[in-house]
């Protein structure tokens, strides 16, 4: 096969994916909202699990990640800070790398680890297991009854984790801060607080509920195209791992030019 | 005791077959598995669909369940034709209609009430202390009462089948599909699942369509058959009917006579080694 066939082949079935994966997230939004409006049963505790699953269970790891990544972040900076004698701006280095990218970054990745995986595991499962099938038998479309609650945990949880993400980093900046550059915690915190526009906040926390919709909708698209058999279900999983980090950071990109553009 | 969806006026009691396949086509891609099938199925008969493996039992089926969509053909049930039916016409359709799948297919993550509650919760308004006596009512009709709390996980294969069972009764449906409901069952558990599926029928006149291989379990609970092989209707009638074929596929099936062996030594050294080549064909290609 040449190789143009080839790049136009593979490109057609990247487009099919893309399409297949915004349809099953449109249609997730969709029941979200007209079930309850049609008088459908709504049962909220699904979601409130999920929430709970995706968000409250992961705040130890992120705790400890993020707070790392800022440290880091402080020590990277600091490294070419030093030779300016520009120490003190360690601070707003933080804080605008946590809030405007990492915070949002880094959560996103813990959550397509931790979720998106079990998402496509669970849904590859139940379609192995018939259990998919058995639902559409007994009139209960798996999308409203499986990945609504998902998506709706998911659009709420991650800007909350995000903002406890940049905290947990601008702790971690604190630590390197009054151990090696000189801050109080007072100061380090007053110099976060002046560095930080409400911008750099709000532009990382949209991008935050646009990452919460595309892992969704990539781990549960994969977990529904599962072929026959454990082997697929493993297939899937990595598969939805892979593309949910791919496609974050193609969102995140779109969004980084958006805003730029957008904001001077 | 209302339940959403009870509103179509056009539904029962129907003249004529409960479920009606006219030339059913369905291909998977570009296989066609199966070919121009037509059969009835009478209101409050048992039709067990006989065939081997690959013979398209399953796709059918699944086909009348609304799984798969036709490539061909009309299958009508309750006068409805599901295959240009609306997602909420199917639904309604739905509503009258149980699987009971070959593996059980319970929700994993879900106790055995929580499973047959299932279709209450979502489909109707009951309260829950209405929903809960419902369910320990169904569990009593398949002899699992008492089993609410249990996991799918925790249970016998039988159990699993009996409670997929009690599952697809939830809304009292009209229509039961049963896909290999004795497959992988010793005969004792197997025996009760057949008297399970004669109880149904007698008790609340229901139609019920049964897919297995196991001639002992489909000649005493099946009312006529048909057997699919290849994607063909090769039989179709009573149980005297099928007894006395003389079509040899037919008389091969219900005799248990295997594919016939190779004539002589020289036929299987040339089977081994025309076998061979197709193996090492496929471990160059793979």
């Amino acid at each position: 096969m040449g190789l143009a066939e080839n790049i136009g082949r593979r490109t057609l079935s990247g487009l099919a994916y893309l399409g297949g994966v915004a349809q099953l997230g449109g249609r997730a939004l969709y029941f979200g909202f007209a079930h309850p409006l049609k008088g459908r049963r709504v049962h909220p505790e699904r979601a409130v699990h999920q929430a709970m699953a995706v968000g409250v269970e992961a705040l130890p790891i992120l705790s400890l990640i993020t707070f790392f990544v800022g440290g880091i972040m402080a020590l990277q900076s600091a490294y070419e800070l030093q030779q300016f004698g520009a120490m003190q701006a360690v601070a707003s280095a933080v804080a605008i790398a946590m809030t405007r990218e990492l915070g949002p970054l880094m959560t996103a990745i813990l959550v397509i680890g931790r979720s998106g995986s079990a998402f496509a595991a669970e849904i590859g499962t139940m379609k192995v297991n018939q259990e998919i099938d058995a639902l559409e038998t007994m009139a209960l479309h798996p999308i409203p009854f499986l990945v609504t609650p998902k998506f709706l945990a998911m659009v709420v949880m991650l800007p909350c984790l995000t903002t406890w993400a940049d905290f947990m980093g601008v702790l971690g900046g604190l630590l390197f801060g009054v151990t090696s550059a000189g801050f109080s915690v007072a100061s380090y915190f007053r110099a976060t607080l002046d560095a930080l526009l409400l911008r750099d906040v709000v532009t990382g926390l949209v991008k935050s509920v646009m990452f919460g919709a595309v892992i969704t909708a990539v781990g549960c698209h994969e977990g529904f195209s599962t072929g026959g058999g454990a082997e697929q279900v493993g297939r899937s999983t990595t598969s939805a791992v892979v593309m949910s980090i791919f496609l974050v950071i193609v969102v995140d990109l779109i969004f980084t030019v958006i805003f730029y553009f957008t904001n001077g | 005791m209302t339940m959403e969806g009870d509103s179509n006026p056009v539904a029962s009691p129907i003249a004529g077959p409960m479920i009606s396949v006219r030339d059913l086509r369905v291909s998977y891609g570009e296989r066609e598995v199966l070919h121009s099938v037509s059969f009835d199925v009478q209101p409050r008969e048992t039709m067990v669909i006989l065939g081997g493996s690959g013979s398209g039992k399953s796709t059918l089926i699944r086909t009348l369940a609304g799984l798969e969509k036709p490539s061909a053909g009309e299958v009508w049930i309750k006068g409805k034709n599901i295959a240009d039916a609306s997602w909420r016409e199917m639904d309604d359709l739905r509503r009258k209609m149980g699987m009971s799948f070959q593996g059980g297919a319970l929700f994993g993550s879900m106790t055995l009430g929580e499973n047959v509650a299932l279709p209450l919760r979502e489909l109707t308004h009951l309260e829950d202390s209405t929903i809960r006596i419902m369910v320990r009512l169904k569990l009593e009709q398949v002899g699992l009462a008492g089993f609410e709390d249990y996991k799918p996980s925790e249970l016998s294969g039988g159990m699993v089948k009996r409670g997929a069972v009690a599952r697809a009764l939830a809304m009292d449906p009209e229509i039961l599909f049963f896909d290999e409901p004795s497959a992988g069952l010793d005969p004792i558990i197997a025996a009760g699942i057949d008297k399970l599926i004669v109880d149904l029928k007698r008790v609340f006149d229901m139609t019920i369509v049964v897919v297995t291989h196991e001639l002992a379990s489909a000649f005493l609970i099946a009312d006529r058959m048909v057997m699919i092989d290849k994607g063909n209707i090769i039989a179709l009638g009573t149980k005297e009917e099928m007894r006395s074929s003389t079509n040899p596929r037919v008389r091969q099936f219900l005799d248990r006579v295997p594919e016939p062996e190779v004539a002589t030594e020289l036929d299987y050294l040339q089977m081994l080694s025309g076998d061979e080549k197709k193996k090492k064909k496929s471990k160059v290609k793979g």
